[in-house]
């Protein structure tokens, strides 16, 4: 089983990566409002059960792959 | 002469300015003591410096893959029971992923490395950190950093600030890199843990500009003298 997490910063904490990124695509023409920049891990599981390993990956999570002062994340499985 | 006041200086993988730090140490008069973030145990020491950097690459988030040395550990159990610890740039974030300071470091608002001298407003003269300053006293240190804007939310911030937690601020009208309230060094609530963005190291000798980082990295060494019982 693989977990793909998606690490995003949270809503109303300024971004300057996103601003660039949003700054740059304007630049070139494309009609774009606001753009963020997060983070995506995608991590190769040992086991196989779906509900221990999203209890595993949400642990992950909050000790170390996210900071939860700032960023928010997301859990997806794949079999 | 009295006996120096032994301090270490932790190394992680990245660390660059650990031997500027045990530099500064012995210029203003401690034993500096090398140690590996790997070793599980901190030597006799009276205090701990954590050095700028850019440990483990800054992967992840910076400071956030040291935070969970070996040695930090070690450093956690220490802080908690009233070891002094200092947190400097990198070490600052360290400090802050390991939980031991409240807040966040994040990328410069302008996403640029700034590396000059800032001036600085020292909030509170009564940290062991800071004794040989004055409150409101203006200092001259300089930052070199990519990642330094300090952030809290304002629940945190407005606890942090009736705490009287933030010890130096950058000057009103020249904040290098978009920090909260304009913070440039907090302490956590015991206030035995202090972190800094700007390099008190970089700033001992005149000889290389305004020398006014003596001043913190000095009242360090008088605070463990005093905890040791070492003569000042």
């Amino acid at each position: 089983m693989r977990a793909t997490v998606l690490v995003r910063p949270k809503q109303g904490i300024l971004d300057p990566q996103g601003e660039a990124v949003g700054s740059s695509l304007r630049h070139l023409g494309f009609e774009v409002g606001d753009a963020r920049v997060g983070r995506v891990i995608d991590i190769e599981l040992g086991q196989a059960d779906a509900d221990s390993a999203r209890a595993d990956v949400d642990r992950m999570c909050r000790q170390l792959l996210a900071n939860p002062l700032i960023e928010s994340y997301e859990i997806e499985l794949h079999a | 002469m009295s006996r120096r006041p032994r301090i270490a200086v932790v190394t992680f993988p990245g660390s660059c300015d650990d031997r500027d730090a045990a530099w500064a140490l012995q210029a203003v008069g401690a034993e500096p003591v090398a140690v590996w973030h790997a070793d599980e145990e901190l030597p006799d020491v009276g205090a701990v410096v954590l050095p700028g950097g850019f440990s483990f690459g800054d992967y992840l988030r910076c400071g956030a893959i040291a935070s969970f040395s070996p040695l930090m550990g070690a450093v956690i159990r220490f802080a908690a029971d009233g070891g002094l610890v200092l947190g400097i740039c990198n070490g600052f974030q360290v400090l802050c992923e390991a939980r031991l300071l409240p807040g966040v470091l994040r990328p410069n608002a302008s996403l640029s490395f700034v590396c000059r001298d800032v001036p600085l407003v020292v909030e509170r003269a009564d940290t062991p950190f800071t004794t040989r300053c004055s409150d409101g006293q203006a200092l001259t240190i300089p930052v070199k950093h990519g990642e330094g804007c300090w952030f809290a939310d304002d629940e945190l911030l407005a606890e942090i600030e009736a705490n009287g937690q933030v010890v130096l601020r950058y000057a009103e009208s020249d904040n290098p890199n978009g920090s909260v309230a304009n913070v440039a060094g907090v302490v956590n609530a015991d206030g035995n843990v202090f972190g800094l963005m700007p390099h008190p190291e970089h700033g001992v000798d005149p000889l290389l500009g305004p020398g006014d980082g003596a001043l913190i990295l000095a009242s360090l060494v008088d605070a463990v003298r005093l905890s040791t019982g070492l003569a000042v």
